[in-house]
Protein backbone atom coordinates (compact mmCIF):
# COMPACT_ATOMS: atom_id res chain seq x y z
CA UNK A 1 0.00 0.00 0.00
CA UNK A 2 1.35 3.84 -0.35
CA UNK A 3 2.11 5.74 2.17
CA UNK A 4 2.02 9.60 2.49
CA UNK A 5 5.46 11.75 3.25
CA UNK A 6 3.99 14.95 4.58
CA UNK A 7 6.98 17.57 4.38
CA UNK A 8 6.55 20.71 6.72
CA UNK A 9 8.77 23.20 7.40
CA UNK A 10 8.91 26.73 8.03
CA UNK A 11 9.00 28.95 5.48
CA UNK A 12 11.40 31.57 4.87
CA UNK A 13 14.47 29.11 6.11
CA UNK A 14 14.85 27.69 2.93
CA UNK A 15 15.34 30.70 0.82
CA UNK A 16 18.08 31.58 3.42
CA UNK A 17 19.75 28.78 2.54
CA UNK A 18 22.73 29.18 0.21
CA UNK A 19 22.54 27.75 -3.50
CA UNK A 20 25.13 25.09 -2.58
CA UNK A 21 23.02 24.01 0.87
CA UNK A 22 19.71 23.75 -0.87
CA UNK A 23 21.30 21.65 -3.80
CA UNK A 24 22.86 19.65 -1.31
CA UNK A 25 19.06 19.01 0.12
CA UNK A 26 17.50 18.55 -3.06
CA UNK A 27 20.38 15.60 -3.84
CA UNK A 28 19.24 14.20 -0.54
CA UNK A 29 15.44 14.31 -2.42
CA UNK A 30 16.80 13.33 -5.41
CA UNK A 31 18.79 9.84 -4.19
CA UNK A 32 15.58 8.80 -2.01
CA UNK A 33 13.76 8.95 -5.57
CA UNK A 34 15.88 7.03 -7.53
CA UNK A 35 15.81 4.70 -4.87
CA UNK A 36 12.23 4.06 -4.52
CA UNK A 37 12.44 4.66 -8.32
CA UNK A 38 14.30 1.17 -8.58
CA UNK A 39 12.64 -0.63 -5.97
CA UNK A 40 9.15 0.40 -8.52
CA UNK A 41 7.70 1.89 -5.10
CA UNK A 42 7.44 5.30 -5.84
CA UNK A 43 4.33 7.14 -6.35
CA UNK A 44 3.67 10.96 -7.01
CA UNK A 45 6.11 13.43 -5.64
CA UNK A 46 5.01 17.55 -5.20
CA UNK A 47 6.53 20.49 -4.28
CA UNK A 48 4.29 22.83 -3.13
CA UNK A 49 4.61 26.78 -3.79
CA UNK A 50 4.24 29.40 -0.95
CA UNK A 51 1.60 29.46 0.95
CA UNK A 52 1.38 33.40 0.06
CA UNK A 53 -0.06 32.29 -3.45
CA UNK A 54 -2.88 29.97 -1.47
CA UNK A 55 -6.55 30.50 -1.30
CA UNK A 56 -9.01 28.67 0.53
CA UNK A 57 -12.60 27.90 -0.52
CA UNK A 58 -14.96 27.52 2.31
CA UNK A 59 -18.43 27.60 2.43
CA UNK A 60 -20.10 30.59 3.74
CA UNK A 61 -24.24 31.44 4.10
CA UNK A 62 -24.52 27.52 1.83
CA UNK A 63 -21.72 29.56 -0.61
CA UNK A 64 -18.28 28.46 -1.58
CA UNK A 65 -16.38 31.49 -0.78
CA UNK A 66 -12.92 31.96 -0.86
CA UNK A 67 -10.76 33.32 1.41
CA UNK A 68 -6.59 34.45 1.27
CA UNK A 69 -4.15 32.59 2.43
CA UNK A 70 -3.55 28.67 3.49
CA UNK A 71 -6.49 26.98 5.34
CA UNK A 72 -4.35 26.91 9.27
CA UNK A 73 -2.50 29.36 9.93
CA UNK A 74 -0.10 27.80 11.26
CA UNK A 75 4.13 28.14 11.51
CA UNK A 76 4.63 25.28 9.85
CA UNK A 77 3.27 25.05 6.27
CA UNK A 78 2.90 21.69 3.46
CA UNK A 79 5.70 21.95 1.35
CA UNK A 80 5.52 18.89 -0.72
CA UNK A 81 4.23 15.21 -0.26
CA UNK A 82 5.49 11.75 -1.43
CA UNK A 83 3.51 8.63 -1.97
CA UNK A 84 5.83 5.61 -1.30
CA UNK A 85 4.99 1.99 -1.80
CA UNK A 86 5.72 0.16 1.46
CA UNK A 87 4.78 -3.01 2.90
CA UNK A 88 4.67 -1.05 6.39
CA UNK A 89 5.04 2.17 8.69
CA UNK A 90 8.29 1.46 9.54
CA UNK A 91 9.59 1.27 5.50
CA UNK A 92 7.84 4.38 5.01
CA UNK A 93 9.57 6.19 8.28
CA UNK A 94 12.26 4.71 6.94
CA UNK A 95 12.32 6.54 3.51
CA UNK A 96 11.68 9.55 5.70
CA UNK A 97 14.28 9.44 7.58
CA UNK A 98 16.74 9.31 4.57
CA UNK A 99 15.31 13.15 3.71
CA UNK A 100 17.07 16.33 4.73
CA UNK A 101 16.77 16.23 8.60
CA UNK A 102 16.31 19.63 10.55
CA UNK A 103 14.97 21.73 7.29
CA UNK A 104 11.92 20.04 7.27
CA UNK A 105 10.11 17.25 9.63
CA UNK A 106 7.82 14.63 8.01
CA UNK A 107 4.68 13.12 8.81
CA UNK A 108 4.26 10.05 7.50
CA UNK A 109 0.83 8.66 7.18
CA UNK A 110 -1.28 5.68 5.65
CA UNK A 111 -2.74 6.60 1.99
CA UNK A 112 -6.18 5.15 2.33
CA UNK A 113 -7.07 5.60 -1.77
CA UNK A 114 -4.83 7.30 -4.57
CA UNK A 115 -5.17 7.36 -8.35
CA UNK A 116 -1.84 5.99 -8.23
CA UNK A 117 -3.14 3.00 -7.06
CA UNK A 118 -5.42 2.41 -10.09
CA UNK B 1 22.20 19.36 6.77
CA UNK B 2 24.65 21.65 8.58
CA UNK B 3 23.03 22.51 12.15
CA UNK B 4 24.71 25.91 12.00
CA UNK B 5 24.02 26.65 8.36
CA UNK B 6 20.41 25.74 9.38
CA UNK B 7 20.28 28.07 12.59
CA UNK B 8 21.39 31.05 10.91
CA UNK B 9 18.90 30.82 8.66
CA UNK B 10 16.33 30.74 10.94
CA UNK B 11 17.64 33.73 13.29
CA UNK B 12 17.70 35.25 9.72
CA UNK B 13 14.23 34.41 9.08
CA UNK B 14 12.70 35.35 12.36
CA UNK B 15 14.90 38.31 12.64
CA UNK B 16 12.38 41.07 11.61
CA UNK B 17 9.93 39.85 13.59
CA UNK B 18 11.22 39.41 16.46
CA UNK B 19 13.29 42.68 16.55
CA UNK B 20 9.54 44.50 15.85
CA UNK B 21 7.84 42.68 19.18
CA UNK B 22 10.54 43.46 21.09
CA UNK B 23 10.52 47.23 19.81
CA UNK B 24 7.07 47.48 20.68
CA UNK B 25 7.97 46.00 24.32
CA UNK B 26 11.02 48.64 25.21
CA UNK B 27 10.13 51.20 22.98
CA UNK B 28 13.52 51.32 22.22
CA UNK B 29 15.04 49.88 18.63
CA UNK B 30 18.96 49.65 20.20
CA UNK B 31 18.02 47.77 22.84
CA UNK B 32 15.35 45.45 20.95
CA UNK B 33 18.48 44.75 18.49
CA UNK B 34 20.92 43.95 21.91
CA UNK B 35 17.85 41.68 23.06
CA UNK B 36 18.11 39.92 19.38
CA UNK B 37 21.84 39.30 19.23
CA UNK B 38 22.09 38.13 22.70
CA UNK B 39 19.08 35.73 22.77
CA UNK B 40 20.55 34.40 19.06
CA UNK B 41 23.74 33.56 20.84
CA UNK B 42 21.77 31.83 23.19
CA UNK B 43 19.99 29.70 20.58
CA UNK B 44 23.28 28.71 18.86
CA UNK B 45 24.32 27.14 22.17
CA UNK B 46 20.61 25.85 23.16
CA UNK B 47 19.64 24.75 19.59
CA UNK B 48 22.63 22.88 18.85
CA UNK B 49 21.78 20.68 22.12
CA UNK B 50 18.33 20.65 22.19
CA UNK B 51 17.13 21.23 18.23
CA UNK B 52 15.67 24.30 17.06
CA UNK B 53 12.41 24.82 18.92
CA UNK B 54 8.57 24.41 16.93
CA UNK B 55 8.56 28.39 17.50
CA UNK B 56 12.15 29.97 16.75
CA UNK B 57 10.32 33.43 16.49
CA UNK B 58 8.32 33.16 19.84
CA UNK B 59 11.80 31.24 21.52
CA UNK B 60 13.71 34.45 20.47
CA UNK B 61 11.16 37.16 21.94
CA UNK B 62 10.71 35.39 25.02
CA UNK B 63 14.42 35.25 25.43
CA UNK B 64 15.33 38.27 24.21
CA UNK B 65 12.56 39.98 26.82
CA UNK B 66 14.59 38.52 29.41
CA UNK B 67 17.69 39.59 28.25
CA UNK B 68 16.31 43.18 27.99
CA UNK B 69 14.65 43.15 31.54
CA UNK B 70 18.03 41.73 33.07
CA UNK B 71 20.22 43.93 31.56
CA UNK B 72 17.55 46.94 32.14
CA UNK B 73 17.62 45.69 35.86
CA UNK B 74 21.85 46.28 36.12
CA UNK B 75 21.68 49.31 34.23
CA UNK B 76 19.43 50.50 37.06
CA UNK B 77 16.87 52.15 34.97
CA UNK B 78 13.49 50.58 35.87
CA UNK B 79 12.29 53.68 36.36
CA UNK B 80 12.22 54.33 32.89
CA UNK B 81 9.66 51.73 32.61
CA UNK B 82 8.25 51.10 36.23
CA UNK B 83 8.48 48.50 38.24
CA UNK B 84 5.27 47.46 38.13
CA UNK B 85 5.86 47.66 34.36
CA UNK B 86 8.88 45.14 34.33
CA UNK B 87 7.47 42.94 36.52
CA UNK B 88 4.69 42.41 34.23
CA UNK B 89 6.94 42.07 31.73
CA UNK B 90 8.81 39.39 33.37
CA UNK B 91 5.44 37.28 34.21
CA UNK B 92 4.23 37.46 30.96
CA UNK B 93 7.21 36.15 29.49
CA UNK B 94 7.42 33.06 31.89
CA UNK B 95 3.72 32.52 31.64
CA UNK B 96 3.41 33.08 27.45
CA UNK B 97 3.78 30.12 25.58
CA UNK B 98 6.07 30.32 22.75
CA UNK B 99 2.93 30.27 20.41
CA UNK B 100 1.57 33.16 22.30
CA UNK B 101 2.26 35.76 20.34
CA UNK B 102 -0.49 37.83 19.01
CA UNK B 103 -0.84 37.20 15.49
CA UNK B 104 -2.38 40.60 14.97
CA UNK B 105 -0.05 42.60 17.32
CA UNK B 106 2.96 41.11 15.63
CA UNK B 107 1.93 41.89 11.99
CA UNK B 108 1.37 46.00 13.25
CA UNK B 109 5.04 45.59 15.29
CA UNK B 110 6.41 44.12 11.97
CA UNK B 111 4.90 47.08 10.19
CA UNK B 112 5.45 49.91 12.52
CA UNK B 113 9.44 48.60 12.49
CA UNK B 114 9.34 49.13 8.55
CA UNK B 115 6.98 52.37 8.71
CA UNK B 116 10.53 53.48 11.18
CA UNK B 117 12.54 52.94 8.82
CA UNK B 118 10.26 55.34 5.60
CA UNK B 119 10.87 58.16 8.35
CA UNK B 120 10.11 61.28 5.66
CA UNK B 121 12.87 63.27 7.25
CA UNK B 122 15.52 60.97 5.65
CA UNK B 123 16.15 60.43 1.89
CA UNK B 124 15.51 57.85 0.03
CA UNK B 125 18.57 55.86 0.19
CA UNK B 126 18.58 56.29 4.00
CA UNK B 127 15.60 54.85 4.48
CA UNK B 128 16.57 51.82 2.99
CA UNK B 129 19.89 51.71 4.58
CA UNK B 130 18.13 51.74 7.57
CA UNK B 131 15.65 49.01 6.92
CA UNK B 132 18.47 47.28 5.61
CA UNK B 133 20.51 47.96 8.70
CA UNK B 134 17.92 46.90 10.92
CA UNK B 135 15.11 44.96 10.19
CA UNK B 136 17.76 42.73 7.58
CA UNK B 137 20.46 42.66 9.90
CA UNK B 138 22.79 43.27 7.06
CA UNK B 139 26.49 44.36 8.38
CA UNK B 140 27.07 48.05 7.51
CA UNK B 141 29.79 47.63 5.48
CA UNK B 142 27.59 45.49 3.07
CA UNK B 143 25.44 48.33 2.91
CA UNK B 144 28.08 50.65 2.39
CA UNK B 145 29.03 48.60 -0.50
CA UNK B 146 25.56 48.22 -1.99
CA UNK B 147 25.38 51.87 -2.29
CA UNK B 148 29.16 53.06 -2.94
CA UNK B 149 29.90 54.68 0.22
CA UNK B 150 32.74 53.99 2.58
CA UNK B 151 31.43 52.23 5.77
CA UNK B 152 32.68 55.18 8.06
CA UNK B 153 30.22 57.54 6.34
CA UNK B 154 27.23 54.90 5.82
CA UNK B 155 27.96 54.72 9.78
CA UNK B 156 27.44 58.08 10.38
CA UNK B 157 24.46 58.41 8.02
CA UNK B 158 22.76 55.19 10.15
CA UNK B 159 23.36 56.86 13.64
CA UNK B 160 21.25 59.72 12.06
CA UNK B 161 18.57 57.93 10.53
CA UNK B 162 18.50 55.74 13.81
CA UNK B 163 18.30 58.64 16.25
CA UNK B 164 15.33 60.24 13.37
CA UNK B 165 13.97 56.00 13.86
CA UNK B 166 14.23 56.05 17.32
CA UNK B 167 11.58 59.51 17.74
CA UNK B 168 8.78 57.44 16.07
CA UNK B 169 9.80 54.07 18.37
CA UNK B 170 9.05 55.92 21.69
CA UNK B 171 5.17 56.27 20.44
CA UNK B 172 3.67 52.78 19.93
CA UNK B 173 0.46 52.77 19.12
CA UNK B 174 -1.99 50.68 17.77
CA UNK B 175 -3.25 51.71 14.00
CA UNK B 176 -6.33 52.54 12.93
CA UNK B 177 -7.18 50.85 9.48
CA UNK B 178 -6.55 54.06 7.85
CA UNK B 179 -3.27 54.69 9.53
CA UNK B 180 -2.58 50.89 8.74
CA UNK B 181 -3.18 51.41 4.70
CA UNK B 182 -1.22 54.12 4.94
CA UNK B 183 1.90 52.55 6.77
CA UNK B 184 1.47 49.51 3.87
CA UNK B 185 1.74 52.14 1.17
CA UNK B 186 4.49 53.73 2.30
CA UNK B 187 6.61 50.54 3.57
CA UNK B 188 5.85 48.75 -0.14
CA UNK B 189 7.14 51.80 -1.66
CA UNK B 190 10.06 51.14 0.00
CA UNK B 191 10.59 47.84 -0.28
CA UNK B 192 10.22 48.34 -4.17
CA UNK B 193 12.77 51.07 -4.13
CA UNK B 194 15.16 48.37 -2.38
CA UNK B 195 14.47 45.45 -5.17
CA UNK B 196 14.64 48.50 -7.99
CA UNK B 197 18.60 49.56 -6.32
CA UNK B 198 19.26 46.04 -6.54
CA UNK B 199 17.73 45.81 -9.90
CA UNK B 200 17.75 48.52 -12.09
CA UNK B 201 21.11 50.07 -9.78
CA UNK B 202 24.52 50.44 -11.76
CA UNK B 203 26.18 51.07 -8.43
CA UNK B 204 27.88 48.83 -6.46
CA UNK B 205 29.18 45.09 -7.66
CA UNK B 206 26.37 42.59 -8.92
CA UNK B 207 26.58 40.09 -6.23
CA UNK B 208 25.52 42.85 -3.41
CA UNK B 209 22.93 44.03 -5.89
CA UNK B 210 20.99 40.45 -6.06
CA UNK B 211 21.37 40.27 -2.42
CA UNK B 212 19.26 43.71 -2.02
CA UNK B 213 17.02 42.08 -4.67
CA UNK B 214 16.62 38.73 -2.67
CA UNK B 215 15.93 40.78 0.66
CA UNK B 216 13.38 43.33 -0.78
CA UNK B 217 11.70 39.97 -2.18
CA UNK B 218 12.01 38.54 1.68
CA UNK B 219 10.71 41.88 2.82
CA UNK B 220 7.59 41.37 0.38
CA UNK B 221 6.75 37.82 1.30
CA UNK B 222 7.07 38.73 5.07
CA UNK B 223 4.30 41.94 4.57
CA UNK B 224 1.88 39.51 2.36
CA UNK B 225 2.34 36.89 5.20
CA UNK B 226 1.33 39.13 7.90
CA UNK B 227 -1.12 40.84 5.67
CA UNK B 228 -2.43 38.51 3.25
CA UNK B 229 -5.75 40.14 1.73
CA UNK B 230 -3.74 43.39 0.07
CA UNK B 231 -4.04 43.33 -3.10
CA UNK B 232 -1.09 45.58 -4.23
CA UNK B 233 1.40 43.70 -1.39
CA UNK B 234 0.07 40.52 -3.69
CA UNK B 235 1.28 42.44 -6.67
CA UNK B 236 4.47 43.81 -5.35
CA UNK B 237 5.92 40.57 -3.99
CA UNK B 238 4.59 38.79 -7.83
CA UNK B 239 6.02 41.86 -9.23
CA UNK B 240 10.07 41.51 -7.75
CA UNK B 241 9.55 37.73 -8.83
CA UNK B 242 8.77 38.45 -12.28
CA UNK B 243 11.34 40.62 -12.22
CA UNK B 244 14.13 39.21 -10.59
CA UNK B 245 13.05 35.74 -12.93
CA UNK B 246 15.28 37.23 -15.77
CA UNK B 247 18.17 38.56 -13.78
CA UNK B 248 20.43 36.17 -15.65
CA UNK B 249 19.25 36.97 -19.25
CA UNK B 250 19.21 40.68 -18.83
CA UNK B 251 22.97 41.60 -19.45
CA UNK B 252 25.93 40.73 -21.21
CA UNK B 253 29.03 39.17 -19.53
CA UNK B 254 30.48 42.90 -19.27
CA UNK B 255 27.33 44.29 -17.98
CA UNK B 256 25.71 45.36 -21.02
CA UNK B 257 21.98 45.37 -20.85
CA UNK B 258 20.18 43.14 -23.17
CA UNK B 259 16.67 44.39 -24.31
CA UNK B 260 13.77 42.23 -23.44
CA UNK B 261 13.10 41.31 -26.68
CA UNK B 262 16.59 39.92 -27.21
CA UNK B 263 16.92 37.91 -23.92
CA UNK B 264 17.62 34.46 -24.01
CA UNK B 265 14.37 32.92 -22.64
CA UNK B 266 15.60 30.07 -21.93
CA UNK B 267 17.57 31.81 -18.73
CA UNK B 268 14.50 32.48 -17.05
CA UNK B 269 13.74 31.03 -13.99
CA UNK B 270 10.59 28.69 -14.54
CA UNK B 271 9.93 28.73 -10.78
CA UNK B 272 9.20 32.42 -10.00
CA UNK B 273 7.74 33.31 -13.20
CA UNK B 274 5.19 30.43 -12.09
CA UNK B 275 4.66 31.89 -8.39
CA UNK B 276 4.67 35.27 -10.20
CA UNK B 277 2.12 34.30 -12.20
CA UNK B 278 -0.22 32.61 -9.51
CA UNK B 279 -0.01 35.90 -7.43
CA UNK B 280 -1.44 38.17 -10.27
CA UNK B 281 -3.91 36.36 -11.17
CA UNK B 282 -4.90 36.09 -7.42
CA UNK B 283 -5.18 39.54 -6.99
CA UNK B 284 -6.73 40.22 -9.85
CA UNK B 285 -9.89 38.28 -8.89
CA UNK B 286 -10.04 40.43 -5.96
CA UNK B 287 -11.25 43.25 -8.48
CA UNK B 288 -9.25 45.87 -6.91
CA UNK B 289 -6.34 46.58 -9.17
CA UNK B 290 -4.01 48.97 -8.67
CA UNK B 291 -0.35 50.12 -10.08
CA UNK B 292 1.69 46.97 -8.56
CA UNK B 293 -0.64 44.41 -9.70
CA UNK B 294 -0.79 46.18 -12.91
CA UNK B 295 2.99 45.94 -13.46
CA UNK B 296 3.08 42.82 -12.12
CA UNK B 297 0.82 41.71 -14.72
CA UNK B 298 1.95 43.26 -17.48
CA UNK B 299 5.71 41.86 -16.25
CA UNK B 300 3.51 38.03 -16.23
CA UNK B 301 2.60 38.58 -19.97
CA UNK B 302 6.08 39.49 -21.15
CA UNK B 303 6.71 36.33 -19.07
CA UNK B 304 4.45 34.45 -20.23
CA UNK B 305 5.47 34.72 -24.20
CA UNK B 306 7.64 31.73 -24.87
CA UNK B 307 9.12 34.14 -27.76
CA UNK B 308 9.22 38.00 -28.19
CA UNK B 309 7.23 37.60 -30.95
CA UNK B 310 4.31 36.00 -29.20
CA UNK B 311 4.24 38.61 -26.67
CA UNK B 312 0.74 39.54 -25.83
CA UNK B 313 0.93 43.52 -26.80
CA UNK B 314 -2.81 44.21 -27.06
CA UNK B 315 -3.02 43.01 -24.13
CA UNK B 316 0.51 45.24 -22.34
CA UNK B 317 -1.24 48.24 -23.86
CA UNK B 318 -4.37 48.09 -22.11
CA UNK B 319 -2.61 47.72 -19.17
CA UNK B 320 -0.16 50.34 -19.58
CA UNK B 321 -3.41 52.60 -20.24
CA UNK B 322 -4.81 51.85 -17.35
CA UNK B 323 -1.96 51.75 -15.03
CA UNK B 324 -1.74 55.69 -16.70
CA UNK B 325 -4.80 56.20 -15.24
CA UNK B 326 -4.36 55.36 -12.31
CA UNK B 327 -0.77 56.91 -11.67
CA UNK B 328 -0.73 59.56 -14.83
CA UNK B 329 3.41 60.19 -15.22
CA UNK B 330 5.19 60.76 -18.25
CA UNK B 331 7.10 57.64 -17.72
CA UNK B 332 4.37 55.40 -17.82
CA UNK B 333 2.59 57.24 -20.74
CA UNK B 334 6.54 56.61 -22.47
CA UNK B 335 6.25 52.82 -21.44
CA UNK B 336 2.53 52.74 -22.91
CA UNK B 337 4.03 54.19 -26.31
CA UNK B 338 6.14 51.77 -26.45
CA UNK B 339 2.92 48.93 -26.12
CA UNK B 340 1.24 51.10 -28.64
CA UNK B 341 4.26 50.89 -31.38
CA UNK B 342 3.88 47.01 -30.86
CA UNK B 343 -0.24 47.38 -31.91
CA UNK B 344 -0.89 50.14 -33.60
CA UNK B 345 2.43 51.09 -35.60
CA UNK B 346 5.06 53.77 -35.15
CA UNK B 347 3.42 56.71 -36.49
CA UNK B 348 1.12 56.64 -33.79
CA UNK B 349 3.55 55.78 -31.22
CA UNK B 350 5.67 58.57 -31.89
CA UNK B 351 2.48 61.22 -31.87
CA UNK B 352 2.07 59.51 -28.52
CA UNK B 353 5.34 60.47 -27.83
CA UNK B 354 5.50 64.48 -28.88
CA UNK B 355 3.15 64.95 -26.32
CA UNK B 356 5.96 64.00 -23.68
CA UNK B 357 8.18 66.18 -25.30
CA UNK B 358 8.65 68.87 -22.41
CA UNK B 359 7.92 66.47 -19.56
CA UNK B 360 10.81 63.85 -20.64
CA UNK B 361 13.34 66.21 -22.56
CA UNK B 362 16.37 65.07 -19.88
CA UNK B 363 15.16 61.56 -19.95
CA UNK B 364 17.60 59.62 -21.82
CA UNK B 365 15.32 56.83 -22.40
CA UNK B 366 12.79 59.07 -24.09
CA UNK B 367 15.29 59.73 -26.55
CA UNK B 368 16.20 56.61 -27.17
CA UNK B 369 13.07 55.16 -27.53
CA UNK B 370 11.93 58.44 -30.23
CA UNK B 371 15.02 57.56 -32.15
CA UNK B 372 14.03 54.15 -32.52
CA UNK B 373 10.27 54.86 -34.09
CA UNK B 374 12.14 57.93 -36.47
CA UNK B 375 14.73 55.31 -38.02
CA UNK B 376 11.68 53.05 -38.71
CA UNK B 377 9.87 55.22 -40.10
CA UNK B 378 12.81 56.36 -42.16
CA UNK B 379 13.29 60.22 -40.60
CA UNK B 380 17.27 59.19 -40.49
CA UNK B 381 17.99 62.71 -39.64
CA UNK B 382 15.74 63.29 -36.91
CA UNK B 383 16.72 59.81 -35.46
CA UNK B 384 20.53 60.97 -35.53
CA UNK B 385 19.47 64.48 -33.01
CA UNK B 386 17.46 62.06 -31.00
CA UNK B 387 20.66 59.13 -30.46
CA UNK B 388 23.08 62.30 -29.99
CA UNK B 389 20.21 63.68 -27.47
CA UNK B 390 20.60 60.88 -25.53
CA UNK B 391 24.18 60.63 -25.63
CA UNK B 392 24.43 63.69 -24.40
CA UNK B 393 22.58 62.92 -21.31
CA UNK B 394 25.17 60.81 -19.52
CA UNK B 395 23.89 56.97 -20.06
CA UNK B 396 25.91 55.03 -18.00
CA UNK B 397 28.88 53.16 -20.31
CA UNK B 398 26.45 50.20 -21.22
CA UNK B 399 23.61 52.64 -22.31
CA UNK B 400 26.33 54.46 -24.20
CA UNK B 401 27.77 51.46 -25.78
CA UNK B 402 24.46 50.85 -27.23
CA UNK B 403 23.28 53.68 -28.21
CA UNK B 404 26.76 54.00 -30.26
CA UNK B 405 26.06 50.98 -31.78
CA UNK B 406 22.22 52.22 -32.83
CA UNK B 407 23.90 55.54 -34.38
CA UNK B 408 26.94 53.74 -36.18
CA UNK B 409 23.92 51.48 -37.79
CA UNK B 410 21.78 54.21 -39.19
CA UNK B 411 24.96 56.20 -40.40
CA UNK B 412 25.80 53.81 -42.98
CA UNK B 413 21.95 54.15 -44.20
Amino acid sequence: MYYSILIYAQEGVWERLTEQEQEAALEQHRQLQAECEKEQTLGPVVRLGATSGAVTVRQRSGKPMTLDGPFAETKEHLLGIYLVKCSSIDEAIAAAKKLPQGIACYEVRPVMWSNADQ
Amino acid sequence: MNDQTLMQAHLAAARPQVIAALTRSFRDIDLAEDGFQEASLRALKRWHADGIPRHPTGWLVRVGRNVIIDRLRKLDRESALGDVQLQMLAVDTEAALMEAIDRAELRDDVLRLLFMCCHPDLTAQDQLALALKVVVGLPTPRIARAFVVKPRTMEQRLTRARRRAAEVAESIDTPTREQRLHRLEAVSTMVYLLFSQGYSGSDGDAHIRSELCNEAIRLARLLLDLFPSQPELIGLLALCLLQHARRDARMTTDGLLIPLDKQDRSKWHAEPIREGRNLVQKALRKGHPGPMQLQAAIAALHCEASTAEQTDWAQIEQLYRLLYEMTPSPIVALNHAVAVHKVDGADAALMQLDELDNDLQDYLYYHSTRAGLLVELGQITEARKAYQRALDLQPSHAEAHYLKKRLSSIERK
